[in-house]
């Protein structure tokens, strides 16, 4: 089957890919755009550890075709940090030890940088259900959902 | 013990060295590698719970375009079982061998019947629809009452058990006095019989691994495992290629908690390698994760505990049948070893039986065994107190084990931190405080304790100082939970320097002395031995390098703050000199800097934990809420309490996942019928509350910073603590898990019923 020509824009850069048309989106990141931080857990949108957004919406990326990114605002891991500077939300989960062997963190960060944006101030309510796509099985959860909230508090300070 | 007070690092939460690049997704986990010429590697599985293999026909599937190799049992080394056993570790090769690649018989669906290699993973797939197997369909069992009947289908003949085949593949008992005399003194018996269902470890990162192999049999392996070197010497048994051309790098691991202490795609991987002369990449799906990997057992446990009136357990005794999946090997050990070890009994009897039946070989899981047989005593506990009209924690404490006391395994312990923990969960805040209001949900609380043995074992690190003077440590064992923080926090404690300017790295085979699994929650105690005693000898080093520059003698300089002084005006007036200045002289000073150091390590104390669990129970929905939740543990010394706090966090949320929701459920046709994330529920964000923590540290003396294994014990006592807290609010006692909406309801609905089983 001829592979699809797909122009997007990743992390604020135009981007050109080849893909299969069946590919997911997390085939390509990982496959023709070299991408790895989206990681693979369950292929069935459970894990969330496949997390970006896509004009600024929330998605598993295993689960939205590669095709699908035509024209849109793709958002990854990758796009976080702006250069050498940290989001705070990076900076937080290390200070606070919310992440142990990290194959989430990527998905956390972005689900969490999508909440962040849509409500500044989340009640803990509010960041365990925004993150209930998002599984760990390592923290306990525990110390992600204080590092959001302090990094919230925090933003919200500046 | 010498320990070291007043530290800058160690006790501190600093960030770890490789939190960097997991925040921002540079970390390279197994599946993130790729390789040029790279193809794709595809396991064709038995979709039988139970066959003969009368046959593989592969010819189809090597026409195929873009195929490039198959290979099948033959192709393995065969490790006969009529010649006995070849242990790796725990592992014996002759299940091993029979685990990765089905041999005359497939015993679960799942196993493996062929793998192929082609240039695209799609290609791949499609030739493993190719390959026809002649299966003679076999009867099969997957529980332990079926598989245990005198008429139960047999997976093994050679296995005997009473002289007879049978799927029993081993018993073992710990026996302290006498239970019968012991059972006569009682004014209290209590028996009960328990059952709790294979769960996963559910690490979120699959088995993945990208293998070369060069046509002079030299082989490279990325992959991700508890242990590159069991990754090595599994392949090399397996794969007949010897170990020294074996170089397995240890990718990043995302999450393991047992489960990956084994192979699965390696020896297939490499095999498909070494026949296509191209690097095989292979990735298991989730759904293959969960049909084909782990889980760890499930079991049916009888307990039976008597007590006089005041209080005194004077006779237990605790019959633990465990699940072995398709080959011998449950963790009966843990079950029958640790589930009365918190208590001093007089008279004991604890048994293990290891049952093979068809279903994936299990795993170990975080404290192997433990949980389920500290689930079935620790709720048998509750209703004994309970009896007595005793306080749960003031009975624990009344029977509780401390030094002096001869555990049933064996050891008389030394100074342990049991009580401690006890006392702490009941002066805690969460003990003291109402449970509140439910608004017409009943509430209740519960509590349980839980031991695990910890290990040693082999650990090696170099330390070497670079030349601008600051330091690279290499160990050799996988960084699961955070244990290059802990490690990274003591290098830089004894050389008195920021801990930032200490990297720490993960060896592969090649490059670091023999280390052996991360697991057995011995990763820190080992490891920050041997970079103690590393780090020891550079200071020496360093001392004596000063010593030469100031010509006076080592013994008159000391290592202080990051640079030598003389020990005292007397030794001489100089100025310090820095680790950067002796790393700057060192090429004229006696050459490079640096050390290593191998051990068998020892002293690994057991380890202690009592939590504290309220729940709410929405009765109408059967949905049980752990709505808070107190983990206590005898730590030793938290040498980053960040990493400390989060294993007990994590391993308690991997114990309410266990307690409420999480089970393999199989169909009619012996297959899992929920292999991925959303019908196998494990907890998310929204399910639980912020856990609590109370770190008891009781510094173990025969390890240099008084480390002792934390990663395993908050597993332990997290069922019963759910369990006891349910009948807490319910007056309706569980002696099943999960403890899942159905379940409850049943209980609920059978008020005539004192509990359901």
């Amino acid at each position: 089957m001829a592979k699809v020509h797909v122009t997007t824009t990743i992390n604020g850069e135009p981007m050109e890919f080849l893909c299969e048309p069946s590919d997911t989106m997390l085939d390509a990141l990982r496959g023709p755009l070299a991408l790895t931080g989206s990681k693979e857990g369950c292929a069935s949108g459970d894990c969330g550890a496949c997390s970006i957004t896509v004009d600024d919406r929330l998605v598993c990326s295993c689960l939205m075709l590669a095709v699908e990114s035509q024209d849109h605002e793709i958002r990854t891991i990758e796009g976080l940090a702006n250069g050498e500077h940290l989001h705070p939300l990076q900076q937080k989960f290390l200070e606070m030890a919310a992440l142990q062997c990290g194959i989430c963190t990527s998905g956390m960060l972005v689900a969490s940088d999508a909440l962040l944006r849509k409500n500044p101030d989340p009640s803990e309510e509010e960041v365990r259900f925004w993150l209930a796509g998002n599984l760990c099985r390592c923290t306990g959860y525990d110390k992600i959902v204080r590092a959001v909230m302090e990094t919230a508090a925090e933003m919200r300070a500046q | 013990m010498n320990l070291v007070t007043n530290n800058k690092w160690i006790g501190q939460r600093t960030i770890r060295p490789d939190g960097m690049d997991k925040v921002t997704g540079r970390a390279q986990f197994a599946a993130d590698t790729t390789m040029p010429g790279q193809i794709w590697g595809k396991v064709l599985r038995s979709p039988h719970p139970h066959a003969r293999i009368r046959g593989i026909d592969t010819s189809k599937a090597e026409k195929l375009p873009g195929v490039k190799a198959v290979v099948t049992s033959k192709d393995i080394v065969d490790f006969p079982i009529e010649k006995g056993a070849v242990m790796l570790g725990i592992q014996d090769m002759r299940w091993m061998c029979r685990n990765v690649m089905a041999r005359d018989k497939a015993l679960f669906p799942g196993h493996p019947v062929a793998a192929v290699a082609a240039t695209t993973e799609a290609i791949a797939a499609e030739a493993c629809k190719l390959i026809e197997v002649d299966y003679e369909v076999l009867p099969w069992s997957i529980e332990i009452d079926d598989a245990i009947k005198p008429d139960a289908p047999i997976l093994h003949e050679f296995n005997k058990f009473d002289g007879k085949p049978s799927n029993i593949a081993g018993r073992l008992e710990h026996k302290k006095g006498d239970i019968a005399e012991g059972f006569k003194k009682a004014d209290i018996v209590i028996e009960r019989t328990f059952t709790t269902r294979p769960v996963h470890q559910g690490y979120i990162e699959p088995h993945a691994c990208l293998i070369s192999v060069a046509p002079d049999g030299k082989t490279t392996i990325w992959s991700s495992s508890q242990g590159q070197f069991m990754v090595r010497a599994m392949t090399a048994y397996l794969t007949g290629i010897p170990q020294s051309d074996i170089r397995a790098i240890p990718a990043e691991i995302g999450g393991g908690f047992g489960g990956k202490t084994i192979v699965y795609l390696e020896p297939l991987a490499t095999l498909l390698a070494k026949k296509s002369g191209r690097p095989v990449k292979m990735v298991m799906t989730r759904e293959e994760v969960m049909r084909a990997t782990g889980p760890t057992s499930g079991s049916k446990s009888t307990v039976k505990i008597g007590a006089t009136k005041d209080g005194k357990i004077v006779a237990a005794h605790g019959t633990f049948y465990l699940q072995a999946g398709a080959f011998p090997g449950s963790p009966i050990r843990g079950a029958a070893g640790c589930s009365f070890t918190p208590y001093d009994i007089p008279n004991l009897l604890s048994e293990g039986f290891d049952v093979c039946s068809n279903r994936s070989k299990v795993a170990a899981y975080r404290a192997p065994g433990a949980p389920i047989g500290a689930y079935a005593v620790e709720c048998v506990m509750d209703e004994v107190a309970e009896r007595l009209k005793m306080d749960p924690l003031d009975f624990r404490l009344k029977n509780a084990a401390k030094e002096g006391t001869k555990a049933a395994h064996g050891p008389v312990f030394p100074r342990i931190g049991y009580i401690e923990t006890v006392e702490a969960a009941k002066n805690s805040p969460h003990y003291a405080a109402p449970l509140g209001d439910g608004h017409g949900r009943p509430r209740g609380r519960g509590v349980a304790s839980g031991f695990w043995f910890n290990a040693g074992g082999e650990s090696s690190a170099q330390v070497n100082i670079t030349e601008d003077g600051n330091v690279v440590v290499t160990t050799g064992h996988p960084d699961i939970g955070g244990s290059r923080a802990g490690i990274a926090n003591i290098c830089a404690e004894l050389l008195g320097i920021d801990y930032r300017r200490v990297s720490v790295i993960i060896g592969d085979t090649q490059t670091v002395g023999f280390s052996n699994l991360t697991g057995g929650s011995r990763v820190l105690f080992a490891s920050s031995m041997v970079v103690t005693q590393s780090t020891e000898k550079i200071i020496q080093t360093l001392r004596e390098r000063a010593a030469k520059i100031w010509e006076i003698d080592p013994e008159a300089v000391k290592w202080e703050n990051g640079a030598a002084h003389p020990v005292s005006p007397n030794a001489g007036q100089f100025e310090p000199l820095t680790l950067q200045e002796l790393a700057e002289k060192a090429p004229a000073m006696g050459g490079p800097i640096g050390a290593g150091v191998q051990l068998n390590t020892q002293g690994a104390d057991g380890g202690f934990g009592t939590h504290v669990c309220d729940v709410e129970v929405d009765v109408d929905l059967g949905i049980a809420r752990v709505i808070r939740y107190t983990a206590v543990q005898d730590v030793g010394r938290a040498i980053h309490p960040g990493y400390v706090e989060g294993q007990l966090q994590g391993g308690v949320a991997q114990g309410i996942g266990w307690a409420l929701n999480e089970e393999y459920i199989y169909t009619r046709e012996g297959k899992v019928d929920n292999p991925g994330f959303l019908d196998y529920r494990m907890p998310v964000c929204s399910d639980l509350p912020m856990i609590d923590c109370i770190m008891v540290e009781i510094p173990n003396p025969k390890h240099p910073q008084g480390v002792k294994g934390v990663g395993e014990v908050p597993l332990v006592p997290v069922m019963a603590a759910v369990a006891n807290a349910i009948y807490n609010a319910l007056g309706k006692r569980f002696y099943a898990l999960p403890m899942s909406p159905p379940k409850v309801l049943e209980v609920l609905e059978a008020p005539t019923r004192e509990a359901a089983e």
